[in-house]
């Protein structure tokens, strides 16, 4: 079964609907429990870095699922913010504590240049880091990828880095993979064929 | 590279597409699920839904709409039209709507913008802004569906909705609104570079060159457009094609 974490922020459905083209045995969670039988674990979210450590603890889902990820056994997808999360912390709320699973932090875009508009929105492509990810398979290196976020990813080890976006100058870790954990920062199920295929690829593993 | 975004836009009557779509081969083009399914073929970046029910009790029939959208397409869409609650919200973007789109609500209640970012982030809210040329050499914002004009000056009310949270900005020319003359390209920068956001310019697309202009020279980041898709004169796919000829980042 692959769960989809339901931690209160957000519309689940478009990821849930998505998954299910590919598997019917999707199932929407927020208990501990369910994150414990779950073959493979979804992690969707908008919102602040905060709030989402917040929501997670509030339903003892914190510390559980740091401790699914540290032992890196179930696969696991992290969409936008439930990338973020997996870091240690991030400039949003500076004295949160994320989940730690990947070394680095997690920083808001910054441009001198008031014509760099944040949020980051949008299409952009995507540089594929690693030919024989299992993720990335049969998907075009450098395809386009709906992004909306403020706040990027830094990785501290390098090797993590799965694929890489650039915007105004600023390229970073737009998706990452570490063993079974994987982090993608634009929104699969909002962009069409290429991030379907993603997606049935985590379905896949 | 990020690319700008060219955003069919639908409007919807009680769950009927309104304003004559005339795609060639469509079965139903009074119906918006087959009309979004259209766009998204022909790659368009993003969708919108105007509701124009009037009708209170009649308007729940949208979030029917939006369900079936959602589990059509795989592009970002986002509803707009007579949105003043947080509740209604809530309702829309679990129905499977990315983002909503709030114009007399928030200008009546600024408030309102920071409640609904904080509630459900600022990338899903997006202030719609319709204006109109004054003789004081700006633009006065209006609401109500442009009938009824506002103290407010639509350059200080873009400023004022970015900083209360709004993640985008959709901004409608009344003076262009369907007369094909090209979009406000003055109205579009004055308001891009007043804001760190990203801003939509729409009203008055009528040729590729005009949509070319907006981008080069209103520093939109994405386009609206309606009627020159709807009536089939251009597919998104043509105007796409065009813009990156002219070297305009697009994602094709």
């Amino acid at each position: 079964m692959i769960a989809v974490i339901d931690y209160g922020m957000g519309n689940l459905r478009s990821v849930t609907k998505a998954l299910e083209k590919f598997t019917p045995d999707v199932k929407i969670i927020n208990d501990a429990r369910a994150l414990a039988q779950a073959s493979k674990i979804v992690l969707p979210g908008v919102g602040a870095f905060g709030d989402c450590v917040k929501e997670l603890k509030k339903r003892n889902l914190f510390k559980p699922l740091k401790k699914i990820l540290a032992e890196r056994k179930k696969p696991f997808l992290g969409i936008c913010l439930g990338l973020q999360v997996l870091f240690e912390n991030s400039e949003e709320n500076p004295d949160v504590e994320g989940l730690g699973t990947i070394k680095g932090k997690v920083v808001r875009f910054s441009f001198k240049d008031s014509s760099l508009k944040i949020p980051h929105m949008g299409w952009n492509s995507v540089r594929f880091l690693k030919p024989d990810s299992p993720l990335t398979k049969n998907v075009e290196d450098g395809s386009f990828f709906y992004f909306v976020h403020s706040y990027y990813a830094v990785v501290q080890n390098l090797q993590v880095t799965l694929g890489e976006t650039e915007y105004g100058g600023v390229r970073w870790a737009s998706m990452v993979e570490d063993g079974v954990i994987f982090g993608i920062q634009f929104h699969p199920e909002k962009s069409q064929q290429a991030g379907l295929k993603i997606l049935e690829n985590f379905v896949r593993l | 590279m990020l690319t700008k975004r060219i955003i069919p836009c639908l409007d919807v009557k009680e769950g009927r597409v309104v304003k004559g779509v005339n795609f060639v081969g469509l079965r139903d083009a009074g119906d918006p699920v087959q009309c979004a399914i259209n766009y998204d073929k022909q790659n368009s970046d993003e969708l919108v839904f105007l509701d124009i029910t009037a009708s209170h009790e009649k308007r729940s029939i949208m979030l029917d709409v939006v369900r079936k959208v959602a589990e059509s397409i795989y592009i970002p869409f986002t509803v707009g039209g007579g949105i003043t609650d947080i509740d209604t919200i809530r309702g829309l973007l679990e129905s499977g709507s990315d983002k909503v789109s709030i114009n007399t609500a928030a200008v009546l209640r600024p408030k309102f913008v920071e409640e609904a970012a904080k509630r459900f982030g600022s990338q899903c809210i997006v202030v719609a802004i319709d204006a109109k040329r004054n003789d004081k050499g700006g633009w006065t914002v209006f609401t109500h569906g442009g009938r009824c004009p506002t103290e407010l000056d639509a350059v200080e009310w873009a400023k004022d909705a970015a900083s209360r949270g709004a993640g985008e900005i959709l901004l409608t020319s009344m003076d262009k609104d369907g007369t094909k003359e090209g979009y406000d390209i003055e109205l579009t920068r004055a308001i891009s570079r007043a804001v760190q956001i990203p801003v939509i310019a729409s009203g008055g697309a009528g040729t590729l060159k005009q949509i070319y202009q907006a981008f080069a020279e209103g520093q939109a980041d994405a386009v609206l457009a309606a009627s020159i898709f709807h009536y089939g004169e251009y597919t998104v796919t043509d105007v796409k094609r065009y813009l990156q000829d002219k070297g305009i980042p697009m994602r094709m």
